[in-house]
């Protein structure tokens, strides 16, 4: 492109050297890592030492019973979180932006924060506190549902193979649940009084105006949501392993594919472990979220219709 | 904060440098370990009654964290800059590190003598023919009991299967006590202190381990599917909502009273007498009918070995033989109640419980966990997947039968015996 008639410019140093700080910790602490993932799926360890087998790690992943069980189990298990993520706690974080946005409302401020809480809570005091509340032995649970007559509807949850992995979604959904809530908030807030103004005059009002002129507002907010919560359920791990160790039990019911990841490349008891499996399975989850990543981007977003006030 | 941090560790190195010039001719050896809990037992007991015998040799017990030691150890070996002795976990961790040279054979070192085969199975090669860690430590498995709740209810301790589920049934329709206190969440309860605390009964210890990895038996024969069966009965007796009781759960659940039997490993012995306010006493794995033979599983835990890049071999080799000798099997026991020496000579120790526990290997023949040689080594994990299974069985979502097909299918598809 360098045309030699043209005056030539003087090479820019100084947006290389602006871009070099941020260029050079992405590259090292994310780029190369991940190149590091993908070159050491492709090999595998004979004989203490590192032999090339193209993608015959991914062959033994899916075609070998003794992995593919566990990994489409856990690739089911990681669906069914995201769908209870997606059914409870991204509605009922609308809802609550809602309710926390209306005028009337007393101590919204309160409520704010309390419900925020629990996002920066730890992980392993949240599975911690909530293996406390619904323990058959000391936890609450039983007290609260024995109180209101109720204590028949009991069952150890977490100990039971039907219904552990959502108990568990839904112990993810109460810690989270405070970022849609605040994220949809932030949309509420932003939505001009005119408009709203405007859509009284026109006789729009209650559920009407939330429905028709608040959601389509807060829409590509609840997209950005919808995929912040997709890439943060498969990269999932902390809250099963606190909860129900690195075997996600009872019989495998809770295992998503962070914690199958895990015991691949860190290894469990006498399991030793393999990170050549671990950076397949790593691979894959990475291909995943990829995918869903670039589905909402090119064909979501692009669709979404946005306001500029 | 970290000047001062800085200046704090500066002065500490230049102390112990100058203290290492004072007795220059003296040998430090440094022990790896993971077993931080016993820093103040190594320092005040056994390092002193060494050093007192052994002038010119010092030892350094430097603990790192359980979860990291395998890798930290494994870092500093590479690094060349581990301590000369290294604390050895039993069975394939340990042989990996000796098959890459890390480790020096020691099967000639004197006092390795007094070792059973099974003592020293945990850290041999497949064949036997070499060992490469003095085993210091097993753990025994059992039942402990609330000996206030048995005289309560007149049940007298029970030495036969049936005697053990009347006991329980009494238990149970007195109402008084939880008649086990065991949890299947976090799953290794099920196969640890069930599977293979009631199972050598029947597969007969070691005969049927080695059987098994001979190839010559299955885990879908009678001897193995039979232990899951007894445990599919133990399900009545758990305590309500045993599915999600985790360990902790099972251990307060006992230490606080309320349950009377309590599936055990010897190494709870020095927490229950902190905790329990009751007298409690232990029986072995009840046998068929009564004059049966007893197996007891008596699980090779710990050992040491020597690094083989080692400056100091000669002076290790020294503390070696004392760690395999009876005085230290004597100082160790007592120091840790429910970890019993492997060495043949009898220790004599003052924990009552304890005593009981080690009793056993008397009239009951020992063996190790059926899993954890040689099987675990592929995938699937044989030992993961008794965890897995062993739970199911109790929480009734696998039948006997199913849970030892599935054993069985997961080991036949990497395991060939050798013929």
């Amino acid at each position: 492109m360098a045309a030699p008639t043209r005056p030539k410019r003087p090479f820019r140093w100084h947006i290389a050297v602006f871009l070099a700080p941020a260029v050079l910790v992405y590259t090292a602490i994310m780029i190369l890592p991940l190149a590091g993932t993908l070159q050491l799926s492709l090999f595998r360890n004979v004989d203490q030492s590192q032999v090339f087998v193209g993608l015959g790690n991914f062959r033994t992943l899916f075609g070998d019973p003794n992995w593919s069980v566990n990994f489409w189990n856990a690739l089911r298990n990681n669906v069914w979180f995201f769908i209870i993520h997606m059914l409870v706690q991204n509605p009922v974080g609308v809802l609550l932006a809602a309710l926390l946005s209306s005028p009337k409302l007393r101590f919204s401020a309160f409520y704010r924060t309390a419900i925020f809480v629990p996002t920066i809570l730890s992980f392993v005091i949240v599975g911690f506190a909530w293996k406390l509340i619904l323990s058959p032995l000391w936890g609450v649970a039983p007290h609260l549902l024995d109180f209101v007559g109720l204590k028949s509807l009991f069952t150890p949850w977490l100990g039971k193979e039907q219904y552990a992995l959502t108990a568990l979604s839904l112990v993810s959904v109460w810690q989270f649940i405070g970022i849609p809530m605040m994220l949809i908030y932030a949309a509420l807030l932003s939505i001009p009084d005119e408009v709203i103004e405007a859509a009284e005059c026109d006789g729009i009002t209650g559920m009407a105006q939330f429905w028709k002129i608040k959601l389509p507002l807060i829409l590509p907010s609840i997209g950005i949501i919808s995929i912040l919560t997709f890439v943060g359920n498969f990269n999932a791990f902390d809250l099963i392993y606190t909860a129900q160790g690195a075997l996600a039990g009872p019989n495998y019911s809770t295992d998503i594919l962070g914690t199958f990841l895990y015991r691949a490349f860190f290894g469990f008891q006498l399991q030793v472990g393999d990170p050549n499996m671990g950076a397949t399975i790593a691979t894959i989850m990475f291909l995943i979220i990829l995918g869903g990543v670039c589905v909402y981007l090119f064909l979501i977003q692009t669709r979404l219709r946005r306001y500029q006030f | 904060m970290t000047t001062k941090l800085l200046t704090a560790l500066l002065l500490g190195t230049s102390i112990l440098g100058s203290a290492g010039l004072a007795h220059a001719e003296d040998v430090t050896l440094n022990i790896e370990s993971w077993r931080g809990d016993d820093l103040s037992i190594w320092k005040d007991k056994l390092i002193p009654a060494f050093e007192a015998k052994n002038p010119g040799i010092k030892v350094v017990f430097a603990p790192s964290a359980p979860t990291e030691y395998d890798a930290a150890l494994g870092a500093k070996l590479a690094a060349g800059s581990a301590g000369d002795l290294i604390t050895c976990r039993p069975f394939d961790k340990s042989l990996e590190l000796f098959k890459k040279g890390n480790l020096a054979d020691l099967s000639s070192l004197p006092g390795m003598e007094n070792f059973s085969p099974v003592a020293k199975s945990a850290w041999q090669t497949d064949d036997g023919k070499s060992s490469f860690c003095v085993p210091m430590a097993s753990v025994i498995h059992g039942f402990i009991y609330n000996k206030d709740a048995f005289d309560k209810l007149g049940i007298k301790v029970p030495e036969t299967r049936d005697e053990f589920f009347a006991a329980l049934d009494k238990i149970k329709a007195d109402g008084t006590y939880i008649p086990m206190a065991m949890g299947t969440k976090d799953l290794w309860e099920a196969a640890t202190m069930g599977y293979q605390n009631i199972g050598p009964n029947y597969w007969k210890g070691e005969d049927g381990r080695a059987a098994l990895i001979k190839g010559e038996q299955k885990l879908t024969d009678k001897d193995w599917v039979a232990p899951y069966e007894e445990l599919a009965k133990w399900k009545p007796y758990l305590g309500d909502g045993f599915e999600a009781q985790t360990y902790p759960d099972s251990q307060n659940l006992f230490t606080l009273g309320r349950a009377a039997i309590y599936p055990a490993g010897s190494w709870e012995i020095g927490l229950f007498n902190t905790q329990a306010q009751f007298k409690m006493g232990a029986f072995p794995p009840p046998v068929e009918k009564a004059g049966d033979t007893c197996y007891i599983s008596d699980h090779t835990d710990i050992g040491m070995g020597l690094n083989a890049a080692s400056k100091h071999a000669d002076a290790a080799k020294t503390f070696l033989s004392w760690v395999a000798s009876a005085d230290f099997a004597t100082i160790y026991a007592n120091a840790l109640p429910g970890f019993f020496s492997l060495n043949s000579a009898p220790v004599k120790m003052e924990d009552p419980l304890a005593q009981e526990f080690v009793s056993w290997r008397g009239k009951c023949k020992s063996t190790i966990r059926s899993t954890y040689q040689i099987l675990s080594r592929g995938t699937p994990n044989l030992e993961n997947e008794t965890w897995v299974e062993s739970a199911n069985v109790i929480n009734g979502t696998d039948t006997p039968e199913a849970a030892a097909k599935k054993l069985q299918t997961g080991l036949d598809s990497w395991y060939k015996p050798a013929k």
